[in-house]
């Protein structure tokens, strides 16, 4: 993304060739926008899970209330069969439903802006779903059975901690490679991607174009000071700052970059972001310029 | 003099931006609502919009130094990508398709997994009738207390023959279907999740579940109430042990593509069997809601041990022939 165009190296990024020959490039999601996202969809499934509780209680209370208590067990039953059918289908189909719908997301993926996809770029078939939330009671449900197990017996049971470290390999595994592919992921082919972002934001020389820039002249060597990394830099301070603004902070990026940008190129004058604007537009001018005879400047150090 | 300047980049923007535009609400009417709400127009755009904007990120990243215009651009591309070539075909056409040839063929490329899941269970039975027969003791280690519930090594003939034909009278029948179903469906996940760790975990649960078994039978047995347990024990336990031997055999695949990919590599091993796997998968957990049924129902409805035994042979030969049929591949 534009706000931080100096991070853009370290970032997971993988690209996919689509079949026009055109490499996309994708983002991988976080380890904890992951981590956040299971742990929403646990929070709403225990929650579901809490109201159709209540609920069953209610109708059963209702349900003895109307008859008395004549037959009690054998009106209660259909509720009990709901109960069991209904919490099974939410702790195995959550995600397989969500996954396999058309934003191939969970709601807590979803709040988290991460998506599944098939690794190879494909679709995302139905079976690769089921393989990849079928192997989570290896990940997550063998750990707690551990877990559990260890606290029933008190803690000190040393089979049950060795259990407990066997079963973490697989819980942590997302940790040990590249792609960050849980054991579930591995099975089925697929990742999980940030979800693409939507807004196109204004053209950021248009949104200065207001403010007056032909009074702003810079030499040539003024203008070949900086690369594209200082550009988009640039670019990231100005679509951030205020155009208008009447007075700034010291440590306002704007008056810093200002501050720094005109002792380089030792220039004076005029407001600072109008000159900042002026010169990211006749930068750019210039690097495109650039461009189109094939001379890309990485930065400033790119000669 | 600025205006002039950047004419190339922000011409380019203003030109195809309406295309951008018309692409991404598209897609989000796709997205929110359904495939369905796009018109035949719509349909006949999506593509030739997806490859204009895919055209449009070349050129920007040729020529373009406007970042948030790229990575707009690279967004957009990426999500019309995915439902250009993502879109999947639709739930009823697929499910016909599942249970008239996919998870048959499935279930048939499993074959020798499906025999060594099969052996261990039996197996197991084997050393849990043998042991227990010859050491009683031995029944408390494989028969969970609360699984036996009074079906103890001490109990009498008489108390063993009335939990064959009467012991789920007290229960709500259908509670416990439903009860059984779900239970039995987290051990069978348990057993295809639990091979990928080279199948070990899934043989030992294999194992023990025959012990078990037998430990049961040796009991009964004792009593002269083999014949009669296995009726009761056969008229689900055909589809609901076949159904564990699937999902077993659903892990050895695993276990085995990942122990020994071939010539493929480790994870493109893994991926094709855990698609296939996970495609037994699916169907083990129909298989497991009829056994559920079974055991619930039937079993509780049905008293006599020769119309038992006639509904396990019954069941059997269905699933063996719906599974094994031949079927024309591809």
């Amino acid at each position: 993304m534009a706000e931080r165009p100096q991070f853009r190296e370290a970032r997971a990024e993988r690209a996919l060739v689509t079949p026009e020959g055109i490499a996309l490039i994708l983002e991988l999601a976080r380890g904890g926008q992951r981590f956040w996202a299971f742990m929403l969809d646990l929070l709403m499934i225990g929650a579901l899970l809490v109201v159709l509780t209540l609920v069953c209680l209610f109708v059963a209370g209702v349900l003895l209330g109307a008859m008395g208590s004549s037959t009690p067990v054998e009106s209660l039953e259909i509720v009990g069969v709901i109960w069991f059918l209904v919490s099974f289908v939410l702790r195995n189909c959550w995600f397989i439903l969500f996954e396999s719908g058309r934003r191939t997301a969970t709601p807590g993926k979803r709040i988290m802006g991460i998506r599944v996809a098939a690794r190879d770029g494909g679709r995302l078939t139905i079976d690769a779903v089921v393989a990849r939330n079928l192997m989570r009671e290896l990940e997550f449900f063998l750990p707690l059975s551990f877990l559990s197990y260890q606290a029933g017996q008190g803690g000190g049971g040393w089979t049950a901690l060795a259990g407990l470290g066997w079963s973490l390999v697989f819980a942590l595994f997302p940790l040990f490679n590249r792609d960050r592919l849980r054991v579930g992921d591995l099975i089925a082919g697929t990742w999980v991607l940030k979800t693409p972002r939507r807004r196109l934001g204004q053209d950021v020389t248009e949104r200065s174009a207001a403010a007056d820039q032909s009074e702003f002249a810079f030499t040539d060597a003024q203008l070949g000071a900086y690369g594209v990394f200082e550009l988009q830099t640039l670019e990231d301070i100005l679509r951030r700052g205020q155009p208008n603004a009447m007075r700034r902070p010291v440590d306002d990026p704007v008056t810093v970059a200002a501050a720094a940008i005109r002792t380089k190129i030792g220039y004076r004058g005029g407001d600072d972001y109008a000159f900042l604007a002026a010169y990211y537009a006749q930068v750019r001018g210039r690097l495109e310029r650039g461009l189109l005879l094939g001379k890309r400047r990485r930065d400033k150090r790119d000669v | 003099m600025n205006a002039i300047e950047l004419a190339g980049s922000r011409r380019f923007r203003a030109e195809r931006e309406d295309d951008w535009a018309a692409l991404e609400t598209l897609l989000t009417t796709a997205e929110k609502r359904s495939f369905k709400a796009l018109s035949d127009d719509d349909l006949v755009a999506l593509p030739t919009l997806y490859r204009a904007t895919l055209s449009s990120l070349s050129v920007a990243r040729a020529t373009s130094l406007d970042a948030d215009l790229i990575a707009y651009l690279e967004g957009l591309s990426a999500r019309a990508y995915f439902f250009v070539y993502g879109v999947r075909e639709g739930g009823w056409h697929r499910l016909k398709r599942f249970f008239a040839r996919d998870w048959a063929l499935a279930v048939q490329s499993l074959l020798p997994e499906t025999l060594a899941s099969l052996a261990l269970l039996l197996i197991g039975t084997v050393a849990g009738v043998v042991l227990v027969t010859r050491d009683p003791s031995w029944y408390g280690a494989f028969v969970p207390q609360g699984l036996a519930s009074g079906r103890n090594p001490d109990a009498t003939a008489a108390s063993l023959r009335a939990t064959l034909y009467d012991g789920g009278a007290k229960q709500p029948l259908a509670v416990m279907a439903a009860f059984l179903f779900t239970h039995n469906a987290q051990i069978a996940i348990g057993a295809f999740a639990l091979g990928f760790a080279y199948g070990v975990p899934t043989a030992l649960l294999m194992l023990t579940t025959g012990c078990m078994m037998g430990a049961f039978f040796a009991l009964f047995a004792s009593h002269g109430l083999g014949l009669q347990l296995g009726g009761w024990m056969m008229i689900h336990g055909t589809t609901e042990l076949f159904a564990v031997v699937l999902a077993g055999a659903a892990g050895f695949r695993i276990g085995r593509a990942v122990a020994f990919p071939g010539a493929l590599s480790r994870q493109a091993a893994a991926q094709a069997a855990g698609r296939q796997a996970a495609l037994v998968m699916a169907g083990v957990a129909m298989m497991l809601f009829v056994a559920g049924g079974l055991e619930g129902f039937a079993r509780q409805l049905i008293r006599a041990d020769d119309i038992r035994y006639a509904v396990a042979a019954g069941m059997l030969t269905l699933w063996l022939s719906y599974f094994y049929w031949p079927r024309r591949c591809g």
